[in-house]
């Protein structure tokens, strides 16, 4: 964390593209050999997305993590015959030093928050593809392991240090930041580490961190590694991960191809979304078309050979990007319209398929992904609103979308034939972060409202859509258009600040799991020392470090 | 067990009162007596050698010589006396009065400085432990044990700050300096230059004239200090650093005299012929550890100096003396930054400098000690002139690291770098030459032929006293 200090920029001039391939990855590297895979980071210093800091001893910003997210994603599609995954540092004993200090310091707060929200995302995707996917996920710590660097290591099933007598993991950021380690760190160490709560005090306020014999007794790692048998070990650590998953050598991965959606203007025009942005009303409209000429593949083998062609996994991969720009390039967009069109027809048979398909991995890969992009959606700090208007087709998976808004607008009238639908998967297949479906959530207290919403074996119109709790309003034609003026009007007019809060407060009823508490924690407590003086203030610790200053902290606890 | 510790451990921190240091070195100090037979000069322990033991720190007492066995020498713990009104020298804490404890918040980072310091100490006597076996006199052979007990003496003196005011940390981290080692592969010394090995004496010399200075320059910062055992420490360390250097110095003086005479003696020919060092290679050797001992001063520019400086911790080499703004706050330091292409002119504020302003005294000290060399050159009307290469020249750490650069500063292309390597750098051909000059030589009064006899001997004593008995 070597780095000239640099001035606050407050927009960024170029918009961040989410889509890469390991062909022009620039800090990552992919190797795959059989049933194995490496993930190296040596990340280019002047590479960073935006010019004013260097990427100096694997630090990251955005654009690093973006391409491990693409690396997880083809891991999981491209090369689902491997089972184990080493992610290991490409730089002289040197792990990854976490976020880059100055990229956050130069950084709008928005910015900044959702960086660590992607990062966040990144790391509970590695975490699935454990769970779900019979991936394990070996951090080899071959040097320096900070912040960021130590949170990506605790997102994987097994931690290896290097035992040299002087590397050591460690989490700076309360002592030298003056902000908290921000994708999940804390939370992990205590809730899935189990490291105990005094331990994790004192490791959390020691900057240059805890070495090897140490960091091993308090369980911040799982294993110890001599330098000059580093490699060695690491192979058998990779042997013993392999052990605990299945034999997925009989998987052949499909080719993910770039999306490569056609601009102009405010229009992002997808093979199956739209993205059009309405910058003066601050509102985007994101709508998903399912495909009339779509023929549902016969079984699973079927879906695979159609690979990133499968309608449904591509609307979802698109939906995804354009969840990613709104958030990342346009914080000025404040609510987001959710629309389908099509024939509901379409989506229940692809829903059929994935239900009776599921056991091959590639529809089980599918399943997984749309779970991902929802829950990308209900962590999405944008307001939502699903329109169910005419020639929609919000059924089934597409349902889900309208499940995830914060209100769903539905036209009812007897010269409008709008149908909704479920189907089993809005019984089971998305769960949220806090393990519930979204109709569980919708319905806590009320837990036979679910089954009778499952119990709709067909399309359904609006009066039932009502009687089931599925609208938050039902107007006719003649109000139709009105009433969406002014609930689209009056919600963008109410303070930014309060609807995030809000609306992630009332988006995540039910219990508390790892992931709600990682979110949860980032957006309530990170957000707000993010903003505080004794961060950010002119003589606040993230403000001065790097610089000849010392920090000047307002010592009154709140 | 009753310990005399001031007959066993000379010092001035009142050690035999002093009941929790009296328990740290109880288990430390035969750990360290073991360190030091197994990786120490450890074909010598049973050798008597004429060595200066300090035992107090007043005139008579920080230099008593007599024969002794290197095992036995009394490693003592010194600190300068105190100035009871001193005050922070620098940073945001100037003028306020100078720390007798540990502050709660700098910690960590004191810590850190010391054991990063202390590291370097028992390293180069591990670097340099074979070398007893070539040594081209019982004179070169008794300042190499002279500099060995010393550099033992030295992490005495660091492990009795981390044992008095660092806890329990501070003990593990004392007993980790002895678990490290020079070029392990497993458990390496902590900075890149201590992991070299010192496996001939021309590298020795240039060992002693550039890395041990790099050591007074590291020294003198940290004598400033606002944490005051710290300082004390570093300042009576620095007496004995004084001597590593001459060792360095007079020895590569030495060898160029040697090389002269040669010259004279048989002209037009290769020295070589008659086993002596050729000037174009004494220089070669010079480049490598001048530009390896430039990378110990760290980052151009950085953010944990600025910060050493800032909490009072770390200072500039005579702060009190050369400066007269001691915030260093507002000022700023004009860097040389290598783009990948060229050298531009870049403003730092001067904190973020701190290791760049240590390394530039460091470079006129040096400048000054290859002057030395060369008026030896000129005196004996040779026209050869040594030259210290500019800084960017072969580094290893920094932003000069990510290019190429002669030995006068200026990019190179990676072509043109490897293609004149070996005329700047020590080529195999001309390590194994040097390492054929390397006989031991262990008769009193009786010197190899690629160096000519001291001047003096030590302590009065004449070239051919038995310095040694083997
Ligand atoms: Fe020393
Ligand atoms: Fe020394």
């Amino acid at each position: 964390m070597e780095n000239p200090p640099v001035a606050e920029s407050s927009t960024l001039p170029e918009p961040v593209n989410f889509e890469t391939h390991p062909d022009q990855y620039r800090h990552w590297s992919l190797e795959v050999e059989g049933d194995r895979a490496r993930l190296t980071l040596a990340v280019q210093e002047e590479a960073g997305l935006r010019p004013g800091y260097v990427l100096k001893l694997n630090s990251y910003d955005l654009g690093v993590d973006v391409e491990l997210n693409d690396a997880i994603r083809r891991l999981r599609f491209e090369h689902p015959q491997v089972r184990v995954v080493t992610i290991t540092g490409g730089l002289d004993r040197c792990f990854c030093a976490g976020a880059n200090i100055m990229m956050l310091r130069s950084s709008p707060h928005g910015f900044k928050v959702n960086f660590c929200k992607f990062t966040n995302e990144t790391r509970c995707q590695l975490e699935d593809a454990s769970a779900h996917s019979g991936f394990r996920f070996l951090s080899a710590v071959n040097g320096a392991c900070a912040g960021g660097g130590y949170e990506l290591a605790l997102a994987c099933d097994r931690i290896v240090l290097v035992d040299d007598r002087s590397s050591t993991v460690s989490f700076p950021e309360t002592p030298l930041l003056g902000v908290l380690p921000g994708t999940g760190g804390l939370t992990r160490l205590v809730d899935k580490r189990k490291v105990r709560r005094d331990l994790a005090d004192v490791f959390s306020t020691t900057a240059e961190g805890i070495k090897g014999k140490r960091a091993l007794r308090w369980g911040l790692v799982d294993a110890l590694a001599p330098l000059s048998k580093f490699e060695e070990e690491v192979r058998r650590h990779e042997e013993e991960l392999k052990a605990e998953t299945p034999d997925k050598s009989d998987r052949s991965g499909i080719v993910l191809s770039a999306l490569e959606p056609t601009e102009s203007g405010d229009t992002v025009r997808y093979r199956h979304v739209t993205l059009t942005l309405d910058p003066e009303a601050r509102t985007a409209r994101v709508l998903v078309e399912a495909p009339a000429d779509a023929a549902c593949p016969a079984d699973g083998e079927a879906a695979r050979a159609l690979g990133d062609t499968w309608w449904i996994f591509r609307a979802f991969r698109e939906i995804e990007d354009a969840l990613l720009r709104l958030r990342i390039n346009r914080p000025d967009i404040g609510l987001v319209l959710l629309e389908t069109k099509g024939d509901i027809a379409t989506v229940l048979a692809a829903d059929q398929l994935m239900e009776s398909q599921q056991s091959h991995w590639f529809v089980h890969e599918v399943r997984n992904f749309i779970k991902i992009v929802l829950k990308r959606l209900d962590l999405t700090a944008k307001s939502l609103f699903a329109i169910v208007g005419e020639g929609s087709c919000f059924g089934g998976t597409l349902l889900e979308l309208a499940l995830a808004a914060d209100r769903i607008y539905a036209i009812n009238d007897p010269d409008v034939e709008v149908r909704m639908a479920v189907s089993s998967l809005n019984g089971g297949a998305y769960p949220m972060a806090n393990g519930l479906t979204r109709l569980q959530t919708r319905f806590l207290g009320t837990p036979d409202q679910t089954k009778r919403v499952l119990g709709e074996s067909s399309p359904f119109d609006i009066d039932t859509a009502e009687d089931l709790g599925l609208t938050t309003s039902a107007p006719d034609s003649i109000d139709w258009e009105d009433e969406l003026r002014v609930a689209i009007e009056e919600r963008v007019s109410f303070s930014p600040d309060a609807l995030t809060g809000m609306e992630a407060n009332l988006r995540f009823a039910g219990p508390e799991t790892l992931e709600t508490k990682i979110f949860g924690r980032l957006t309530a407590w990170q957000n707000w020392i993010f903003q505080r003086p004794n961060a950010v203030g002119k003589r606040g610790a993230l403000s001065c470090y790097g610089t000849p200053n010392r920090p000047e902290l307002d010592y009154q606890r709140t | 067990m009753a310990i005399n510790y001031s007959e066993k451990i000379p010092n001035n921190v009142d050690l035999s009162s002093d009941k929790r240091l009296q328990r740290a070195l109880e288990r430390w100090q035969p750990a360290y007596i073991q360190w030091w037979k197994e990786t120490g000069p450890s074909d010598f322990n049973d050798a008597d050698v004429y060595l200066r033991t300090a035992v107090s720190v007043d005139r008579e007492g920080w230099a008593q010589f007599g024969h002794v066995k290197m095992p036995d020498y009394r490693w003592g713990i010194f600190l300068a006396e105190r100035d009871k009104d001193r005050t922070i020298p620098f940073g945001d804490h100037a003028g306020e009065p100078v720390w007798q404890e540990v502050p709660g918040e700098y910690r960590n980072a004191l810590r850190r400085l010391i054991v990063t310091q202390a590291d370097t100490e028992p390293a180069s006597v591990e670097q340099q432990r074979l070398l007893g076996h070539t040594a081209p006199s019982l004179y070169d052979m008794r300042n190499l044990f002279q500099v060995n007990v010393e550099e033992g003496r030295h992490l005495w003196a660091m492990v009795y700050l981390l044992h008095s005011y660092f806890g329990k940390d501070g003990r593990e981290e004392a007993e980790e300096l002895l678990e490290r080692r020079s070029g392990n592969p497993d458990h390496p010394r902590i900075l890149t230059t201590f992991n070299e090995p010192v496996e001939d004496w021309l590298s020795f010399f240039c060992f002693t004239t550039f890395t041990d200075r790099d050591g007074k320059y590291q020294l003198l910062a940290l004598a400033e200090s606002g944490f005051d055992p710290l300082a004390r420490t570093c300042r009576f360390m620095l007496t004995e650093e004084a001597h590593h250097m001459f060792v360095g110095q007079t020895g590569i003086n030495r060898v160029i005299k040697r090389t002269i005479e040669v010259m004279n003696e048989h002209p037009g020919h290769d020295v070589r012929e008659y086993g002596a060092i050729p000037l174009e290679m004494i220089q070669k050797w010079v480049n490598r550890w001048s530009s390896s001992s430039l990378d110990l001063f760290g980052a151009e520019i950085s953010s944990n100096a600025s910060t050493f400086f800032a909490e009072g911790l770390k200072g500039r080499a005579y702060e009190e003396k050369k400066y007269e703004d001691h915030k260093a706050l507002d000022e700023a330091y004009e860097i040389d930054v290598w783009t990948g292409e060229r050298i531009t002119k870049e403003e730092v504020p001067l904190r973020n400098a701190m290791n760049e302003v240590l390394r530039t005294d460091y470079i006129e000290d040096n400048r000054r000690q290859v002057e030395v060399w060369n008026k030896t050159l000129e005196r004996a009307g040779v026209d050869f002139r040594m030259e210290y290469p500019h800084r960017r020249f072969n580094r290893k750490i920094g932003m000069y690291a990510n290019g190429h650069f002669d030995p006068q500063g200026n990019p190179v292309s990676a072509e043109e770098w490897n293609a004149n390597k070996a005329l700047w750098l020590p080529t195999p051909e001309d390590e194994a030459y040097v390492k054929s000059l390397m006989v031991k030589v262990h008769e009193p009064g009786k010197i190899a032929g690629w160096i000519a006899p001291p001047s003096k001997g030590i302590n009065g004593q004449p070239f051919d006293f038995e310095y040694v008995k083997l």
